[in-house]
């Protein structure tokens, strides 16, 4: 058994790019996952790179998590593709135009196109277009290379990542038994994406944290129609198409599932709708066979604020999770997150969890714990 | 429109059948999907055009099944299984469209797939799997070349080259892997008519002049022209063989997309094919309301398959209320063992892996030779999904079916971990590529439900 600075429970964005920070800091630094590097929504998502589908109050965050991506370049199959999100009837443009314009004042390059500027652009995109939007920063990377390229930046940082090994104790101080072993560490973040409630519950701390089911589908590859990566005015449809000519299609559809009992389930219902839709924009998916569809576990608060700050009730136990765009945002909101750790001022705010009424088991806290 | 069902059944080969009729008789509304336009499966398979295929049984398979009063949905590729609250939903591309079904119970019999195992060349043209050979010649009575070695293990390799020489081909030789003692077993001998079905391929080849090289493996296929240029290898030998086309399989596997698309507990038993649905003596999964009968609870054969049907039905018309005894569980039992001795026939020991040659496409889908695996595997990826992950391995139109188990294989032997600690990849949706126009459907935009944007 050895002493740690810092354990980081979670090997995805958010936990990784906080350990290399931690670690940049001085700190001794070791890095605890459940499944392997990468393996929850870090590595499931669609890929997508858009600040048009970010929160306003989130862009400041996604500008920076732009730029880590934008750095990451080939090792993480990073596209600057541009991007365009689309209005199909009034309701949606009124949506567009009013969202665009505060995402724009936000600190988003967004423009808006006629429907005729951007069919000469993209050919490939419906004929019923109303009104639409473009961000020449939008792009994508290649979600599943997440996990490769994390635990490659972990090794060069000399950070260790035990992979296989689930945390299945947490004791104050701290203890963490991980895949059968302890470790003491003085400093704990719990990074654990949907499972981080499980894991906060292990220190008596409740998080009302909720969890989305969102469904990603992947075609077989075909010839290359379109190359800026599509949007939907209501959010609800990503769509790209991958080098190899294979569509991505995303939106953030609902499957089932629960963390707790294992990876969730994709439901016709919603997934026939989000095909729908992405076959309406690019009527050239139409033609592309479906190969898979999976799901991938986003944590949420009632707020969808990040939870990202210290852990109530709890000294020296930091929290982060529930970041609405954690893709893009992780690699911004990890590293602040760990200069709150190593007592710095974070360039940017973070979000207290503490406002969501995390509550210590009562009758723990009457006994002194 | 979906109709609802007390049973559906997948798959009607030996299994899927007598299944489907045996729930049918105790009065059970029953749904049985299959690919093909016929019954009968991979074994009974029988050509589009031509009317029955020679094989009695298969004809009297399909006989039943047309009586039964089942609802048949041949030609219907299942794409989408959920199991909800009332029991299971199955979506369902046909020649009409899409066609969905509820039903209360589901008995999964999706049958065996066959195991490569990669060599120098067999992602050439011209090569190709045993199992693929026997639909050429069965459904398409097309003969898979006019100059054929056929290679591997078990005894899908005597039926395909007596199905070549019976169609008027020529076989260049028979590459067994096992040596000939192995056949000699007393698990083997306890099905004397089968065993003189085997003397009777064998004597034909013999007639044929077939030579059949025992203990020896193919190492690598060349082209050279038109003609290919196979090296086998074993006892010390090595000898070049000319053809035109090479069958080569290793036996078959059991066929769980379904299964592991439903989260059932599965085992991996080399003598029964590897990964395998788990069920009871009642032939019930470990999902409530779900059954697997056939060769994918563990590859035994056709003779075994219709008792596993109708105990499964029966189980099933129990689970319904129905007042059903078991029986027949001693004849499957029976017949298991004779089958469990075929597929341990198929069986063949590490050193093919390990002769693999680092250059060799394993995952033909994405293009990932052995080398690239190999340093994914070094690099800390100790199951198939983390593999998945990493390289895009199993990621393709084939969805590992054809890579994952010598893939498997190979992190096994690199990394000393068991088949059970490498596990499997993720059952997902579709189970087959479908078009996206057939499964999205007409559709009105402005109908589609959209639910609450996410917040600003």
């Amino acid at each position: 058994m050895s002493g740690y600075d810092l354990a980081v429970v979670g090997a995805g964005i958010m936990g990784a790019t906080a350990a290399l920070r931690a670690r940049e800091g001085g700190m001794r630094v070791v890095v605890l996952e459940r499944d392997v590097a990468g393996a929850g929504a870090s590595g499931v998502n669609a890929g997508t790179l858009s600040l048009q589908i970010k929160r306003v109050g989130l862009m400041p965050y996604a500008l920076v998590g732009h730029e880590w991506w934008r750095h990451a370049g080939d090792a993480i199959g990073f596209k600057q593709t541009g991007g365009y999100t689309l209005a199909f009837n009034q309701r949606e443009q009124a949506m567009l135009e009013d969202r665009m314009r505060q995402k724009r004042a936000a600190g988003a390059p967004i423009e808006f196109l006629t429907p005729r500027e951007v069919r000469a652009r993209e050919p490939a995109l419906s004929n019923r277009i109303v009104a639409a939007s473009y961000c020449a920063e939008d792009g994508f990377a290649d979600s599943t290379r997440t996990g490769t390229y994390l635990r490659r930046l972990l090794r060069e940082a000399d950070v260790e990542l035990r992979e296989h090994s689930p945390v299945s104790a947490i004791e104050r101080g701290f203890r963490v038994t991980a895949g059968g072993e302890t470790i003491e560490a003085k400093r704990l973040l719990i990074a654990g994406g949907a499972w981080t409630a499980s894991l906060a519950a292990m220190l008596d701390v409740t998080l009302p944290i909720r969890v989305r089911t969102n469904t990603v589908t992947v075609t077989e590859p075909g010839p290359v129609h379109l190359h800026a990566g599509i949007g939907h005015a209501t959010g609800l449809l990503t769509l790209k198409q991958k080098p190899n000519g294979s569509y991505l299609i995303g939106g953030g559809w609902q499957g089932v599932g629960s963390p707790a009992t294992g990876r969730g389930r994709v439901l016709a219902e919603t997934l026939l709708q989000n095909l729908r839709l992405a076959r309406f924009a690019v009527p050239s998916v139409a033609t592309a066979r479906v190969l898979r569809s999976w799901t991938g576990y986003e944590a949420f608060v009632a707020d969808y604020w990040p939870l990202a700050g210290a852990l109530p009730g709890v000294p020296n136990a930091f929290v982060l999770t529930c970041v609405r765009g954690g893709y893009t945002i992780g690699p911004c909101i990890g590293p602040l997150v760990a200069d709150l750790i190593l007592g710095r001022e974070p360039a940017l705010p973070l979000f207290d969890p503490a406002r969501v009424n995390a509550t210590a088991s009562p009758a723990l806290a009457a006994a002194g714990r | 429109m979906t109709a609802s069902y007390d049973v559906a059944v997948l798959g009607a080969g030996p299994a899927g059948a007598a299944a489907a009729i045996e729930a049918s008789s105790h009065g059970l509304r029953t749904i049985v999907f299959d690919e093909h336009i016929a019954a009968g499966g991979q074994v009974y398979r029988t050509s589009p055009r031509i009317e029955g295929n020679g094989d009695a049984d298969g004809d009297r398979l399909r006989d039943a099944f047309g009586k039964a009063g089942i609802d048949r949905r041949l030609a219907h590729r299942v794409w989408h299984i959920e199991r909800g609250d009332k029991g299971f939903g199955v979506y369902a591309l046909g020649p009409d469209g899409p066609f969905n079904a509820t039903a209360k119970t589901l008995i999964v019999a999706t049958g065996a797939q066959e195991r490569y195992v990669p060599f120098d060349g067999w992602d050439l043209p011209g090569v190709m799997g045993l199992a693929s050979a026997t639909v050429l010649l069965k459904s398409q009575r097309v003969l898979p070349g006019k100059c054929v070695v056929v290679a591997g293990a078990g005894p899908l390799l005597y039926a395909v080259a007596h199905g070549i020489v019976a169609g008027g081909g020529r076989v260049a030789a028979v590459v067994d892997a096992q040596p000939r003692h192995a056949w000699w077993r007393p698990d083997v001998l306890s099905r004397p008519d089968l065993v003189l079905r085997g003397i009777a391929w064998l004597n034909a080849l013999w007639h044929a002049g077939v030579p059949i090289f025992r203990g020896r493996v193919v190492r690598s296929v060349m082209r050279e022209g038109e003609a290919l240029r196979v090296c086998v290898v074993g006892n010390g030998r090595v000898r070049e063989i000319a053809c035109d086309t090479v069958c080569c399989g290793f036996g078959l596997m059991p066929s769980t997309d379904v299964t592991r698309l439903l989260g059932a507990t599965h085992a991996y038993e080399p003598s029964l094919g590897g990964w395998h649905v788990v069920v009871d003596d009642d032939q019930r999964t470990d999902v409530r309301g779900l059954y697997a009968a056939g060769d994918v609870a563990g590859v035994v054969g056709a003779a075994a398959a219709p008792f596993q049907g109708r105990i499964a039905a029966r189980s099933a018309a129990r689970n319904l209320g129905r007042t059903v005894d078991s029986e027949g569980k001693r004849e499957r039992d029976r017949a298991a063992r004779f089958g469990r001795a075929m597929t341990r026939l198929t069986q063949v020991d590490d050193e093919v892996i390990a002769a693999i040659p680092t250059g060799v496409t394993m995952c033909v889908c994405e293009g990932l030779n052995r080398a690239t695996l190999e340093a994914a595997i070094d690099d800390g990826c100790a199951t198939i999904n983390d593999l998945k992950s990493a390289t895009r391995c199993g990621m393709g139109a084939c969805g590992g079916r054809v890579c994952e188990d010598s893939v498997a294989r190979l992190i096994a032997l690199k990394t000393s971990r068991t088949r059970e600690e490498i596990g499997q990849a993720t059952g997902r949706s579709p189970l087959r590529p479908v078009e996206l126009d057939a499964i999205a459907g007409d559709f009105d935009y402005d109908a589609l439900p959209m639910p609450a944007p996410a917040p600003l």
